[in-house]
């Protein structure tokens, strides 16, 4: 009896490494031009070269300018064309993929990864970015590196690690109508602590998990790593299989067979252990908001504020202990990012936006998480519904969701944010930011102030 | 490749606060060279100095009080160098001239790009954190690595001990290059791959 993980893990089990350590093949890399030019140029600089070309992707994301009609090099941030254009460089002379900045198919790293095929069942796949846990979603062993594992990968093909710890999140029962995946990954956040992954690699099953579109499951996978998490998986399903079929680098001709054979054995066999158990009700997940620093800073939005809140994030936040958080005045909302970046995520908030105004003096802002989801929303009219509503519409990217220096919300500007980091400055220099659903973000732009959105349904649209 | 580490003996500085993350050890913003290098005047520049992008030292920061000059081990509460997987948040501490951290709990990454820098991530328990970060930062702190233990100028008598795998401390004590342990094992990579390329020909056909 295995479960998921230790069929993942065995399977790529090169060997021992040694003292404890196992020797594990890499079968995808993904680099992106903030870490990216960095991790090729010391590689290159130590004399060692990528022993798998075809298996690295470079993805331009990180600090790309989230202005419509942005030049090739252009950067959001002050020296990023730097970053840009050394990546390019060096991921041309190294032969690796590279998905520039005008590719049709460039966008955040973890949205394109999925769209393309480059994330699939039973792979494993590392990128020296902190939410590779987000393709665990579909089923693949994927998790989050520094540079030098990145070079490691590149020039070997696996890395060493000790096999973690493994911990099954089960929820049972549903999430209630207006409950969304990004809900449930605050909630768990919330109630075990932002440690309360303790490292491991997570599995997260039951009804409410099954429930969820592969979109939804991205997201909740996403914010693995807030949780402390090693990483986390959604052992592959119907709806995965589908999602993943006949994308540019799924399988193709004689090898679909094979794979969907193969697919169809990555699941927990009845039984196995595990290391730690958490059992969550999905029935109880309320549209949660952040309050503090940490993302284990959030309540559900009827609640009020602990009364022991830890006062250095009360005083970065400008709340009091005891408060609602409900009804604060707001002046930014974003919608993006590889957490809700995707076309679900756009439509969720479209659906409160359609006919309403943002309200005065909030700056609203919404950056596709990749061309495709651009294209797709603008196909769809959602880009209309955004930019009516008087949201900027942006080129896709990890724009607005951490500060690099560049364009950004003033200092103590409160922020409602479909990102995943509530960290002092993680905006900008005293940004607010209170992290939420997409949905709830929207809802929040047009009241103003921090609210449901069954409280803008309710008030008809007049905030 | 980083320099070996064996015993080091340093003063310590306490930022007893939990969940430290990387985007406070080195704000995005300050990452301006494609390099690993020069990035120690970044460190914690967010606490450090009074505005974004300047330079004017908060006094009351605890790396910037007078008698903290030279500090090279930090104390700090659990998970720490959680968030970003941002190297350059262990580039910024070796530039700066931390050679250890000593936590509750790290980040997971973080932890990672410590071991792969030459910087010794030590855990201790909760009440041993305590004690150092009440009585013996500011102070002198010698950390033996083959011993896998901490002693502290201040607290006479007591010892941590601390856990870390063989093969990271062999890294650490060695100063070895990873990729070049690795590649002694190539053989093994290769007969795997083939064996692999069988049995899941799409991992190494696509595109």
């Amino acid at each position: 009896m295995a479960t998921l993980f230790d069929k993942l893990w065995d399977m790529h089990r090169v060997g021992d490494a040694g003292d404890g350590d196992d020797l594990i093949a890499i079968d995808r890399l993904l680099l992106h031009e903030r870490t990216g030019g960095v991790a090729l140029k010391s590689l290159a600089a130590a004399g060692h070269r990528v022993r798998d070309p075809a298996r690295v992707f470079s993805i331009m994301d990180h600090i790309v300018s989230f202005r419509h009609g942005r030049g090739r090099d252009e950067a959001r941030s002050p020296g990023g064309e730097a970053f840009i254009v050394e990546t390019r460089e060096m991921a041309q002379t190294a032969g690796i993929h590279l998905i520039d900045t005008d590719n049709p198919a460039q966008g955040i790293v973890h949205v394109v990864a999925p769209e393309l095929g480059i994330a699939l069942p039973g792979l494993t796949l590392v990128c020296p970015d902190s939410h590779t846990c987000s393709l665990g979603a579909l089923g693949a062993l994927a998790w989050g590196i520094g540079s030098s594992d990145a070079e490691h990968a590149m020039a070997t093909g696996t890395l060493r690690a000790a096999k973690p710890r493994q911990m099954l999140i089960r929820v049972a029962g549903r999430l209630s109508p207006g409950v969304s995946a990004k809900d449930l990954a605050l909630y768990i956040i919330a109630r075990f602590g932002s440690d309360g992954g303790k490292r491991c690699a997570i599995e997260y099953a039951g009804e409410a998990i099954s429930d969820l579109s592969i979109e939804g499951r991205l997201t909740l996978c996403n914010m693995a790593v807030e949780f402390a998490a090693f990483t986390a998986l959604i052992a592959p399903d119907a709806k995965t299989l589908d999602y993943v079929s006949g994308r540019p680098f799924s399988p193709s001709g004689a090898q679909v067979e094979t794979a969907l054979a193969h697919w169809q054995t990555l699941r927990t066999d009845e039984g196995a252990e595990f290391d730690e158990v958490i059992e969550v009700d999905a029935g109880k997940v309320a549209p949660q908001v952040s309050w503090g620093t940490s993302p284990e800073d959030s309540l559900a939005l009827t609640d009020a504020l602990p009364a022991d809140a830890s006062a250095r994030a009360l005083a970065y936040m400008g709340l009091t202990a005891g408060q609602s958080v409900k009804g604060l005045a707001i002046g930014g909302a974003f919608i993006g990012s590889c957490t809700n970046g995707r076309l679900s995520d756009l439509k969720a908030a479209a659906e409160i936006l359609k006919g309403r105004r943002v309200a005065p003096g909030v700056r609203a802002v919404c950056v596709p998480g990749s061309q495709a989801v651009s294209r797709e929303a603008e196909a769809l009219g959602i880009d209309r519904i955004f930019k009516d509503a008087g949201f900027e519409w942006g080129a896709p990217g990890c724009a607005m969701c951490f500060y690099a220096g560049g364009e950004t919300f003033p200092p103590e500007t409160r922020v409602m944010s479909s990102t995943n980091r509530n960290f002092e400055g993680r905006q900008g220099p005293g940004v607010r930011t209170h992290l939420a659903s997409p949905a709830v973000v929207a809802a929040s732009a047009i009241a103003g102030r921090i609210c449901a959105p069954s409280d803008i349904l309710v008030e008809g649209g007049v905030a | 490749m980083p320099s070996p580490f064996r015993h080091h003996r340093g003063l310590a500085a306490a930022l007893p606060v939990d969940n430290i993350d990387t985007d406070q050890i080195i704000p995005s913003r300050e990452m301006k060279t494609v390099s690993r290098d020069g990035l120690g005047e970044g460190l914690f520049a967010g606490w450090r100095y009074t505005e974004p992008g300047g330079r004017e030292p908060v006094a009351d920061f605890v790396l910037n009080r007078p008698e903290q000059a030279g500090t090279s081990i930090l104390i700090s509460g659990s998970n720490f160098g959680c968030g970003s997987s941002r190297e350059h948040a262990v580039w910024a501490l070796m530039d700066y001239g931390v050679r250890a951290v000593i936590a509750k709990s790290f980040g997971e990454i973080f932890h990672g790009n410590c071991l792969r820098n030459g910087i010794l991530p030590v855990t201790l328990p909760e009440e041993d954190i305590d004690r150092l970060i009440a009585q013996a930062s500011g102070g002198e702190i010698m950390i033996d690595l083959a011993a896998q233990t901490v002693t502290a100028g201040a607290l006479p008598g007591w010892t941590g001990h601390f856990e870390i795998g063989a093969y990271s401390k062999r890294l650490l004590l060695e100063g070895l290059d990873p990729i070049g342990l690795t590649l002694l094992q190539a053989p093994s990579i290769s007969a795997f791959q083939e064996a692999d390329a069988r049995a899941r020909p799409w991992v190494y056909s696509a595109g």
